[in-house]
């Protein structure tokens, strides 16, 4: 039942004899796609990212007259797709892409899928071929409905133009509420253009779908005494509490309790890193202390997290003698990777702050309150040295080119507050996830679950459309931005200024740090900057770093109406991000020219153990004494 | 391993069995049998699933199960609380003289002859999947030519219904 049902007008029979009629005259007729744009308006709706074709065609007609529905015309459907996520992630509301059948539909498919793994509210409208024409193998027909359903939270075929104000505000219902998700609303051609009345609000029907946000007062009074019980508690912060608006009810757990923290690369920004009880990020490429925390704690909370395999390492291994409190809003979740000891089903946010309130309780009862301070105080002993021993840092390269690791650093340094940082997806994405200060909600954007590559450029257009007066940088790799960089000229003809930063090692990075560590240095295919097969070959002159030549990306740049610079040593650094950040009315796009065998510390080998954390290449933390 | 039960409410929309069969192959489970059919209620359909499982992927298959937006309860049978029922027809060659020796055999397990013919008499049996098998082991040596076998289907013993309040909750929203 949702809030809009409980308000929905029933419809009523005309009084037969006499007085007032009991509802207003019947609306006019109007079609189908006019009655979908009236819909979007009314959910709130304010952008929409797409393109259009055949089978959607009649909705673009009334979309050009919507005063309240700016629509983004993307040059790639994946575009749109993920621009929809990073407006969702940005500001917190839905966001809105559509596509026509057939192709544009199934080129939705990797933008919805990471938008589910990373459960991100996102509705994508799309046509179909007309209610006759489905199963016929029509042109441009594709079951977008199957081919989406094990990557959506739910999708809708609608054939009836009167279903359409119930369905687009059943599925912004669907995608915000609970484990927000996609949703898909495929559209039969002839219900855009069948006759219908608008009503709103619409009767919505989901007899099954009721998200539980309440979590149960027994459960947290559990959870309370465990962490006054405990010596070693880590509080395992995820996206969540980002999703729940939870930060400010964080701080004050964490800091009721004195827990140390660690955010995962979801969760980033949910809780300051510059505060002191925070440890960093967990997990294969986490910093020694957040992993070694969660390893040797005997307490872990997990507040809005799913217990990934990033973050784990080899499942039967991890954490071996923590209790574990899982709080997250989807029941599955729970127990589904790691059995959990006190399972908490509920939105974050009324987790949390009944968690607090459950703390206080158990501290005004005199219970254990400064006895696990003091044993924390212990903890954090521990805690402490291994940060100190083992911080997250790197070396500047000899030969003077440019450290990725130092350009991600002062981007981040140099952007003005409350810029939103968007990644792509490898070497990059992790260093931007420790070489920027992750302060405050909503400015950390990345593919996360699915690990996209091509993601960044569009999500940053879609935050920035989101938070025009914020600085939105997309942190990119060469080998990514060579996926999506089409939507340059979207952010170009649309007045969209973003700024793209091509961290640019001529390879796919994140690849070649696997074949360097665990495939003997034989470098099959990971290799952007010569031509295929053909040997690495030698700088030419001066200690300067490869890269990507072709294409020139800042060419390419200026072909798509963006500015474009570029960065090769170290001493040119600040001045070139200042440069950029100056540059407010265009796109720009700088090519950092760095580093090809920077790799990213700490690491965990993938399907080893957390004990097996490596702090740097070859170096082994020493935890001796530390159990 | 074990066997469970499990009964599903659905809401009668298209595509409500492709959203469940598909997520029980893409998690990875294995359905054993499986019966769709209508309820006393127009717009809920019922499935029945058996699945053979440990415990703890079963809790897991029931909490993604409940996830389906058009999944409206779901209720595991338990087998010595429910009746547990599947339907058998099976075509066994026959002659002049296995015949009575096979009508017999069909009246012992309280099965039917549903159709006779010259070389072969089909047989329509319902049980637990125990005495249908009893029975099918009986019938083998005469010679099967042709079997088709429903999936279990099942209801719990007692006056309580588990339809009961799904409906209230479908009124409420109607």
């Amino acid at each position: 039942m949702t809030e809009q049902a409980t308000g929905a007008p029933k419809p009523q029979p005309r009084a037969r004899t006499g007085g007032q009629p009991t509802i207003p005259a019947p609306a006019a007729p109007i079609t189908g796609a006019q009655s979908l744009i009236r819909s979007l308006e009314e959910v709130g709706a304010d952008t929409v990212f797409g393109i259009p074709g055949g089978a959607i065609l009649p909705a673009y007609d009334p979309m050009m007259d919507s005063g309240k529905v700016r629509h983004v015309l993307v040059r790639h459907e994946q575009g749109a797709g993920h621009a929809a996520t990073g407006y969702a992630q940005a500001t917190g509301k839905v966001g809105v892409c559509m596509a026509t059948s057939g192709p544009g539909a199934t080129n939705l498919v990797t933008p919805l899928a990471d938008a589910h793994m990373d459960s991100v509210p996102m509705v994508a409208i799309t046509g179909q071929v007309a209610s006759r024409m489905i199963g016929t193998d029509g042109f441009q027909e594709a079951d977008i409905c199957g081919i989406s359903m094990p990557v959506t939270k739910h999708n809708f075929l609608v054939r009836d133009p009167d279903d359409i104000p119930r369905i687009i505000a059943e599925a912004f219902h669907i995608a915000a509420t609970g484990r927000p998700g996609p949703v898909v609303v495929d559209i039969a051609k002839d219900a855009l253009e069948g006759r219908t009345v608008f009503a709103w609000p619409p009767t919505t029907d989901l007899p099954g779908y009721h998200p539980v946000t309440k979590p149960h007062g027994k459960q947290i009074r559990e959870a309370a005494r465990l962490l006054c019980e405990a010596s070693r508690p880590v509080l395992y912060v995820g996206g969540g509490v980002l999703k729940a608006g939870a930060s400010a009810e964080l701080k004050v757990l964490a800091e009721l309790t004195g827990a140390p923290v660690t955010t995962t690369l979801m969760g980033l920004g949910s809780f300051p890193d510059s505060h002191e009880q925070h440890l960093g990020m967990p997990g294969m490429h986490g910093a020694v202390a957040a992993v070694t925390a969660l390893q040797k704690s005997d307490l872990i909370v997990g507040l809005g997290v799913r217990f990934d395999d990033r973050v784990t390492g080899k499942l039967d291994s991890f954490a071996p003698h923590a209790k574990v409190v899982h709080a997250d809003i989807d029941p599955a979740e729970i127990g589904k990777n790691r059995a959990a000891d006190v399972p908490i089903v509920g939105d974050a946010r009324e987790v949390i702050a009944d968690l607090v309130v459950a703390l206080q309780a158990e501290f005004e009862g005199g219970y254990a309150g400064e006895e696990a301070r003091a044993r924390y105080a212990e903890w954090w002993k521990l805690l402490s040295r291994w940060s100190e021993a083992y911080p997250l840092g790197y070396d500047l390269p000899e030969d003077g080119t440019l450290a990725p690791q130092q350009v991600i650093q002062r981007l981040g340094e140099l952007a003005p507050e409350d810029s939103v940082f968007a990644a792509g997806v490898g070497q990059h994405q992790m260093w931007a996830a420790h070489f920027i200060d992750h302060e405050t909600p909503a400015t950390w954007l990345n593919s996360g679950g699915l690990g996209t590559m091509g993601y960044a450029v569009p999500a940053a257009l879609g935050a920035k459309v989101g938070q025009p007066g914020r600085t939105v940088w997309a942190v990119d790799g060469d080998g990514c931005f060579q996926m999506t960089n089409q939507e340059l000229v979207t952010a170009a003809m649309n007045g969209i200024p973003i700024k793209v930063a091509v961290i640019n090692n001529g390879a796919l990075g994140m690849v070649r740090q696997w074949q360097t560590l665990f495939y003997n240095q034989r470098y099959s295919n990971t290799n952007l900057h010569a031509p295929h097969g053909a040997p690495p070959e030698e700088p030419e002159e001066g200690p300067l770093s490869r890269g990507t030549r072709c294409p020139d990306f800042v060419k390419l740049a200026e072909a798509m109406g963006c500015v474009g610079l570029r960065c090769e040593t170290p001493d040119q650094l600040d001045a070139v991000i200042e440069k950029a950040n100056a540059i407010n009315d265009r796109p720009v796009v700088v090519d950092f020219i760095v580093n090809e065998d920077a790799m990213v510390w700490p690491m965990v080998a993938a399907g080893t153990s957390n004990d097996e954390v490596m702090a740097a290449r070859g170096v082994r933390p020493d935890f001796s004494g530390d159990d | 391993m074990s066997k469970h039960t499990l009964s599903v409410l659905v809401e009668d929309t298209p595509g409500i069995l492709a959203r469940i069969a598909s997520l029980f192959s893409r998690r990875g489970f294995n359905i054993d049998s499986l019966a769709v059919g209508v309820t006393e209620h127009p717009d809920i359909s019922r499935i029945t699933i058996v699945v053979n499982v440990e415990d703890l992927p079963l809790e897991q298959v029931t909490k993604q199960l409940n996830k389906l937006v058009n999944v409206l309860k779901i209720v595991e049978l338990e087998p010595d609380s429910a009746v547990q029922r599947e339907l058998v027809l099976a075509k066994v060659r026959a002659d002049n003289e296995t015949r009575s020796q096979i009508v017999e055999i069909v009246q012992l397990f309280r099965a039917k002859t549903v159709d006779v013919s010259p070389e072969a008499v089909t047989i329509e049996a319902t049980g637990s999947g125990d005495k249908l098998e009893a029975m099918l082991k009986m019938l083998e040596p005469f010679g099967i030519k042709e079997l088709v076998q429903s999936g279990t289907i099942a209801i719990g013993r007692g006056a309580r219904s588990i339809t009961d309040r799904s409906l209230r909750s479908l009124e409420r929203t109607a």
